[in-house]
């Protein structure tokens, strides 16, 4: 008997092609709306994890001032480092593997009539060693290089690509700004971050250089600091925080003026930002599924009173009321898990094609999956219960007169 | 038989009343037949006199508002909307003017509607829905949907959806009334041999004489109530 009722309600589905389509199209949207919202996401969170565990789970990132949230973040007053902190970090830490300064700003760099605007790093070779980034030509930054500050860079895949093209940079000169450097050695590619960055768009160059021509000033703005193996991250931050705190004569009781943070912090502030987002979308995608439902019940209503005179022949040999309201309350089931099943392929596709273009791994989740297409089925059930009961009450001799 | 056999069909002094004070209509005003098994009666009157009301009530789709209605000795009027339902499932066929039969749906699956509720098997209903469109003649046309269908051919694809559940009564309402007399003829032969050949009890309503001469009892009916009631002695 259900079987029947399966088959008629897909027949009288199919009767109508492009009604039954047009019908089913907001639980479509919904179901793919949700769909690839949440792949998207988990596949971004899936990223952030193994970018936290490429970084390497032991690099923690020292930077004045308090992190904030909110209009006061950032603000420029915060006391910045010296050179001479992170030597004495690296010497008095015993926790800590290495570490090294870093300051960034944006230049332009130009080689021969090709000109590219990057990110330039002030930095040392203790920060490939930190970042676990290797060289993949030429050679990394000379002792002597770093304490005379020379103007010597490392350039990132991207820059390579979009200044030289097919030519070995290693020996070229290229210009940043207003001084000139020699290209020394070529990072391996690193793609992008789990902030969406493209990390290969740098160039890196000692320090010193960087304070002395392009940041005019010797001052730290962060420094990375890589703590050793099998030490526990809050040992390492603990032991660092009370250095620092000499160092920059914080007395007891007073607040920090810097911030250490380890890498794991960071991913789960960014996944929960991440949660956040999905969250919202995946609610704006629910009341398109909401939306969707009650376009199912509009067209169940039109459809029982089009079928009215079917319902008086079907009671008048021998339908009970119930089984008039299980044909289309199947009817309406059918036809929003068919809505979920089309939603559910197309979700995946934009999830693909998504997670191609922001560069995140494509995860498609069963769970996820089958949690979307039961809630589709579930909005046939809410929105065709009405509709199939009206159908259910109908006096069969009204009905026969229709 | 030790016991006298219940008539398939009794009114017990009935009366249907729609609405109340003074637009009250009884469209049924005390009304006691007995129908046998195996009669053919042939229910007649003008509009309004109450006959298809009457039709409503034997086929359980109405419930009397007064008196008694027994089906094969069942009171009726203390029945639920699904046990009545029940009993048009399993006693009753219906045959009516307008055929209604489903569109875009083939004559056979049209005559195996019944046989669905009733809980037959596959196999076990298309072999019934087929000996049904056999007996009404149309078994080479079983594939075949209303639409392809003459007027004729679509009533007997209905008579064979009323036969094919095997029931104790058949009620047709105006059979013929969408029919040239050609077609009405046939049709009237064939309900015609099914009551003389099989015992099929039938109920009609019709409003042409003519017809009304098939069956074996004319009942009139005036203003809801029995005006006369005879056997027609020569009939065939």
């Amino acid at each position: 008997m259900l079987w029947e009722t399966f088959k008629l309600a897909l027949q009288a589905i199919l009767r109508n092609p492009m009604r039954s389509f047009l019908t089913v199209l907001g639980v479509v949207i919904g179901v793919a709306a949700v769909i690839a919202m949440v792949t998207i996401g988990k596949g971004s969170t899936a990223q952030v994890t193994a970018d936290v565990e490429r970084m390497g789970a032991n690099l923690m990132i020292l930077s004045p001032g308090q992190m904030r949230f909110g209009p006061n973040s950032g603000g420029g007053s915060e006391r910045a480092f010296a050179l001479a902190d992170v030597d004495r970090i690296i010497d008095q830490v015993a926790s800590v593997e290495t570490a090294a300064p870093s300051g960034s700003a944006s230049q332009v760099a130009v080689f021969g009539n090709t000109n590219y605007r990057t990110r330039v790093t002030g930095t040392d070779s203790r920060y490939l060693v930190a970042s676990d980034w290797p060289v993949a030509a030429g050679r990394a930054f000379t002792a002597a290089e770093e304490s005379a500050g020379k103007t010597v860079c490392i350039l990132g895949e991207t820059v390579r690509r979009e200044l030289f093209g097919q030519t070995d940079p290693v020996g070229e000169k290229i210009r940043l700004g207003a001084m000139s450097c020699t290209v020394v050695g070529l990072l391996a590619p690193k793609g992008a971050s789990s902030f969406g960055t493209d990390q290969d768009d740098v160039v890196l160059m000692p320090f010193r250089a960087y304070g002395r021509r392009i940041a005019g000033s010797m001052d730290v703005p962060m420094i990375y600091i890589a703590v050793r193996d099998g030490v526990s991250m809050e040992r390492a931050t603990n032991d660092i925080t009370a250095l620092m705190r000499e160092v920059r004569r914080i007395g007891p009781g007073e607040e920090d003026d810097f911030s250490l943070r380890d890498m794991e912090q960071v991913a789960s502030m960014l996944n929960s930002v991440n949660a956040v987002l999905t969250g919202l979308l995946s609610a704006v995608a629910a009341v398109s599924l909401l939306v969707g439902g009650i376009g199912i019940m509009n067209i169940m209503l039109v459809s029982v009173t089009e079928r009215t005179r079917e319902i008086g022949i079907r009671m008048a040999v021998g339908a009970q009321a119930g089984q008039v309201l299980l044909q289309f309350l199947v009817e309406a089931i059918v036809l929003s898990a068919l809505g979920g099943v089309l939603g559910v392929a197309l979700g995946l596709g934009l999830a693909a094609v998504g997670a191609q273009v922001l560069n995140v791994p494509f995860t498609p989740d069963a769970g996820t999956i089958a949690l979307a297409f039961a809630f589709s089925a579930l909005v046939g059930v809410v929105f065709g219960y009405f509709p199939a009961r009206r159908a259910a009450r109908l006096d069969p001799i009204e009905a026969l007169r229709h | 038989m030790a016991t006298p056999v219940s008539p398939v069909i009794e009114f017990r002094d009935v009366a249907r009343v729609y609405g109340s004070g003074a637009a009250e209509v009884r469209a049924l005003d005390g009304v006691s037949l007995t129908v046998e098994k195996g009669e053919f009666v042939a229910v007649m009157g003008p509009s309004g006199s109450g006959k298809s009301t009457a039709m409503n009530i034997m086929g359980c789709l109405d419930r009397p508002s007064s008196g008694h209605y027994l089906f094969d000795g069942v009171e009726v009027g203390g029945l639920t909307r699904d046990q009545r339902a029940l009993l048009r499932r399993h006693y009753l066929g219906f045959i009516f003017q307008g055929y209604n039969l489903l569109a875009r749906t083939t004559a056979l699956q049209n005559v195996e509607l019944p046989l669905i509720y009733k809980g037959l098997g596959r196999a076990e209903r298309k072999a019934a829905a087929l000996a049904a469109l056999d007996k009404v003649g149309l078994a080479d046309r079983a594939h075949h949907d209303p639409s392809q269908l003459s007027g004729g051919q679509q009533q007997r694809v209905a008579i064979a959806r009323a036969l094919a559940t095997g029931p104790q009564v058949v009620l047709a309402d105006e059979p013929t009334g969408n029919l040239d007399t050609r077609r009405s003829v046939e049709i009237m032969d064939l309900l015609q041999a099914l009551n003389r050949k099989d015992g099929l009890t039938i109920v009609m309503v019709t409003h042409e004489e003519d017809m009304a001469e098939y069956a074996s009892r004319l009942i009139w009916m005036v203003d809801g109530q029995i005006q006369s009631d005879r056997r027609i002695t020569g009939a065939g």
